[in-house]
């Protein structure tokens, strides 16, 4: 049986795992969207704060994923449930793209721009919230776009935790030797992936376009 | 909005024996003791590095003097709070400074704008000056990239003018333009200048700028203040320095006292 004969036998099943692989990017994205954005800001004004947070950042986006979820286990409330778990992990792999690109692209605004505003009164808030987010949004927007392909990856090994989701399949396979088997949970996976880069880049341009800065 | 800025009597801006120097590095600015006349364009002149764009951040207190201090309508800068001191005091830099994500209209706006004016006058103002700097209102919504370097230099004063400060700060304001639209902006100052009689402090590196725009020309050199002179003054004065500064720019045009023949 191949892959898409398979899919189309079990739709319901597919569109469940699929669903909850999409539930678990979601949330996990959008919490680190709530997080990682806020930090990112708060690191350019607290400069004492850039290495430190930025230096936690990349250590965790270091530790390998399914040792990620090993040393959650222990973790109180979160540990009690797989999915749970499997959100916090991919919380905290998609902060260092979003904190990062944040701080980058506040970091990036031309000084010039930022030094007028302030030179003709604005407070820090009225820079942060009419200048330097509005300018830095298309590379905020590209750092959430990395954080979402890199979530929908790395969700399939939540399925080593029994978090479900489309791993499901590829962990399915991987123990029945059967790479059809895998497939149904890769290619949707991927498809999921492709989808989420072409629209998110489709919007980090069209951001991105509003706010060239002008040529000398 | 700037009441205490608009007192008509006294100096405008005075340095008070001030010293600035960037965290634990070398003075940028070493006992500077200096005094803006209200409605006089005191040009800063001097090389890259000599300390003139400092001396204008400390005006608006964007840098505080390590000692010293410096009194904006009398009253020293740090018992200013920073906001209002900044939205009393028009700044022009170079390359205009505009938001890119704004149109010419909310750039120009931006000062009423902070300082909440109601709609219908901001709309007004910034017709009145889209039409002071000489730019089509039909511009009004266009975009900073979408203009040449001239128009987006007039928007920038246009933006500093916004809120009708008595004090305008200019860094270099016509020093990225071509020389044809920099003597067209530079006459269209000076127009501009004799009618609203702002208290004018211009930075720029061009002897010939200085010469033609101000009414008083002070030299500064490795963050100390060489000499401030009237422009006939200064092109006769023997202060090595300055001669240093006359011969490096070889002959030189008329200059302001007798405008007109530039």
């Amino acid at each position: 049986m191949n892959v898409f004969q398979f899919i189309a036998q079990n739709h319901s099943e597919v569109l469940d795992l699929t669903l909850e692989h999409l539930w678990m990017v979601g949330i996990s994205t959008l919490l680190a969207v709530m997080v990682g954005i806020p930090l990112g800001i708060l690191i350019t004004r607290w400069p004492a704060l850039d290495k430190p947070v930025l230096g936690t950042a990349n250590i965790i986006q270091t530790v390998p994923s399914l040792a990620l979820f090993g040393f959650l286990l222990p973790v109180p409330w979160i540990g009690a449930r797989a999915d749970r778990l499997a959100i916090l992990a991919l919380t905290l792999y998609a902060l260092l793209p979003l904190i990062r690109n944040t701080y980058a692209g506040i970091k990036g605004v031309d000084s010039a721009v930022v030094e007028a505003g302030r030179g003709m009164g604005m407070t820090d808030r009225q820079l942060l919230f009419q200048v330097q987010l509005p300018l830095a949004l298309s590379v905020i927007i590209a750092g959430v776009r990395v954080a979402t392909v890199i979530s929908v990856g790395l969700a399939t090994i939540a399925a080593a935790i029994g978090a479900g989701g489309l791993g499901e399949y590829i962990f399915r396979g991987l123990a029945m030797v059967n790479n059809q088997l895998i497939l149904v949970g890769a290619i949707p996976a991927a498809a999921l992936a492709l989808l989420a880069d072409v629209s998110l880049g489709w919007l980090e341009k069209r951001l991105g376009s509003r706010v060239i800065v002008p040529q000398q | 909005m700037s009441a205490d800025l608009s007192s008509k009597n006294g100096l405008a801006i005075e340095f008070r024996n001030v010293s600035y120097r960037f965290g634990a590095g070398t003075e940028l600015i070493s006992g500077l003791n200096l005094q803006v006349q209200r409605s006089e364009t005191l040009v800063l002149l001097g090389r890259s590095g000599s300390g003139k764009t400092t001396t204008l951040k400390l005006i608006n207190a964007l840098a505080s003097p390590t000692s010293g201090e410096i009194l904006v309508e009398g009253r020293p800068t740090s018992q200013w709070d920073p906001i209002r001191l900044r939205r009393g005091i028009g700044y022009v830099i170079q390359d205009a400074g505009l938001f890119p994500h704004f149109t010419v209209e909310r750039n120009i706006a931006l000062v009423p704008k902070i300082e909440n004016w109601p709609s219908d006058r901001i709309h007004q103002r910034v017709a009145e000056l889209l039409q002071l700097v000489g730019l089509d209102a039909n511009l009004a919504s266009r975009y900073p990239r979408e203009l040449s370097g001239g128009q987006r230099q007039r928007v920038g004063v246009a933006r500093g003018l916004a809120a009708d400060p008595p004090i305008l700060l200019m860094d270099e304001p016509f020093g990225a333009l071509d020389p044809i639209t920099r003597a067209e902006l530079q006459r269209e100052f000076l127009a501009l200048q004799k009618r609203l009689e702002k208290t004018v402090v211009f930075v720029t590196h061009d002897l010939r700028e200085a010469l033609l725009l101000g009414t008083r020309i002070a030299l500064m050199e490795a963050g100390k203040l060489v000499a401030a002179l009237p422009p006939d003054e200064f092109v006769q004065s023997s202060e090595p320095i300055v001669k240093k500064y006359m011969d490096a720019f070889g002959t030189l045009p008329a200059c302001n006292g007798n405008r007109g023949s530039a």
